[in-house]
């Protein structure tokens, strides 16, 4: 079974809430200071989700098996 | 009395053994498997028999690692060897240096019998497909460690879309038990461990190297899979039936690390957009106010409590200053930014991409990045790398 992500603030996430933001700004009679806070929001998610992009590397890791069978896991170097 | 020409048995097993050992040397035999054993050294002992006559067979342990498919009982093969004498049994036997299912066309004929029993199981059926996520932030792939394939896979994921963690299961991915280890591979992600998409496959080869990917152990774990698969074996021209069953069939590895993420300097240029559009419409926001709240103004000012009116327009200024600065403030760090992302992208050239047989939708004159956004009848346009082509949805 594929669990809930834990963490609130995969890429995903933060991609559909900024995509959710766009939508509400874009459609809705809102009131004023709403919009504000969400474009404030929008424009910080958005930082997020392009720092994201631009500064990660790839986490690679290995599965192996012990004597007994049981996995482990063992981080891999990434080199270019 | 002396009796002449008494030989121990050992010296008649050993001319024997010289005998026919160079007489019965790179031979070629036809036959039926059956006594099929896999000793735990690893070796595999076997006998091969037709109607009147049987064979001891032996394939030793280095050799079986390069077998391309399971020997069962009741196989028809073909067995290249020489013969051998075990001197301590007294025994000949086939030392086997290759073993092919009989037939150019039997690997050919089991592939289509098990795709025809599959696909009537329904194990192809579109409604079985689960759809991959939009952005995966974990992924499995089952490949060798070592293979080409994995290399790929990693380089394109790096370039377009780093912000991934990767689980490497490591296995076997052609002969003798390659299908079991990629079976169990997928089990254990599903058991184990929380990642968005597996992506199973290899490099290119012949029939026999992709064998384990039409094997019916590993189809079974593909269907079986509650996370989405993605089938990445061999070359553009390769069909397997794990490709069948998963979720997404990718041409090759590469393809696969292509078609799970998104570039990354598309997504950088969607969320650019993004800010566009809400800076667009918070500023119509702000106008439509300052509008209502003038007409209010002119029409009522006789009447109406023009104290709060003018304390509202004057929080509407407030916020108008803060959004200003705030705005103001963000252009400018976008600005840096784009400096240097115009720099990285200068060093790409985006007709490259199109030139790789990718197209971009527009829908009057906006770029249509998902299938979602389109609608029945929806005039579009399809830009391909040399002209640009009209197109209604149907």
């Amino acid at each position: 079974m594929k669990k809930q992500k834990s963490d609130e603030g995969s890429f995903e996430a933060n991609m559909k809430r900024l995509e959710n933001i766009v939508e509400t700004l874009e459609s809705s009679n809102i009131p004023l200071d709403e919009s504000i806070a969400l474009y404030e929001e929008g424009i910080k998610v958005s930082k997020y989700c392009i720092d994201k992009l631009r500064s990660s590397e790839i986490k690679l890791k290995q599965l192996k098996k012990d004597i007994d069978g049981k996995l482990e896991l063992f981080d891999v170097d990434t080199e270019e | 009395m002396a009796i002449k020409n008494i030989l121990t048995v050992s010296e008649l097993t050993r001319r024997l053994k010289s005998l026919l050992e160079t007489s019965f040397t790179d031979l070629t035999v036809e036959g039926e498997i059956s006594n099929f054993k896999r000793h735990s050294s690893g070796h595999i002992y076997f006998t091969l028999k037709d109607g009147n006559a049987q064979l001891q067979s032996v394939l030793w342990r280095g050799r079986a690692a390069h077998l391309l498919f399971t020997p069962q009982d009741g196989m028809k093969v073909i067995a290249k060897g020489s013969i051998t004498v075990y001197e301590p049994r007294g025994q000949y036997q086939l030392d086997v240096v290759s073993l092919q299912p009989l037939g150019i066309g039997d690997l050919q004929m089991a592939f289509e019998k098990l795709k025809q029993k599959l696909s009537e199981e329904g194990l192809f059926d579109q409604e079985f497909k689960k759809s991959l996520p939009e952005y995966p932030s974990k992924i499995g792939i089952v490949t060798s460690p070592t293979g080409a394939a994995l290399q790929d896979i990693l380089n394109i994921l790096n370039r377009r879309f780093p912000a991934l963690e990767v689980l490497l299961y490591p296995v076997k991915v052609q002969g003798e038990g390659a299908a079991s280890e990629i079976a169990q591979a997928i089990k254990d992600f599903n058991k184990h461990y929380d990642v968005d998409l597996i992506i199973v496959g290899r490099g290119g080869g012949s029939l026999e190297d992709l064998w384990a990917f039409n094997e019916e152990i590993v189809a079974r774990a593909i269907f079986a899979s509650k996370i989405p698969v993605v089938s990445a074996v061999g070359h553009e021209i390769d069909f397997t039936i794990s490709d069948f069953v998963a979720d997404l069939r990718a041409p090759t590895p590469s393809a696969a690390a292509e078609l799970i993420v998104r570039d990354r300097d598309d997504i950088i240029d969607n969320i650019r957009n993004y800010c566009y559009t809400m800076e667009q419409n918070i500023r119509s926001i702000f106008d439509n106010r300052k509008e209502k709240i003038s007409s209010l103004l002119l029409s009522y000012s006789f009447n109406q409590p023009k104290d709060l009116l003018r304390q509202y327009s004057q929080r509407i200024d407030e916020l108008e200053r803060y959004l200003d600065q705030f705005v103001d403030h963000n252009i400018s760090i976008q600005n840096e930014k784009l400096t240097s992302l115009s720099k990285r992208i200068a060093s790409l050239n985006p007709k490259s991409v199109l030139q790789r047989g990718f197209t971009i939708i527009y829908r009057n004159g906006k770029i249509i990045d998902r299938a979602i956004k389109l609608h029945q009848e929806d005039d579009v346009i399809i830009k391909f790398h040399d002209d640009d082509k009209p197109a209604r949805i149907s």
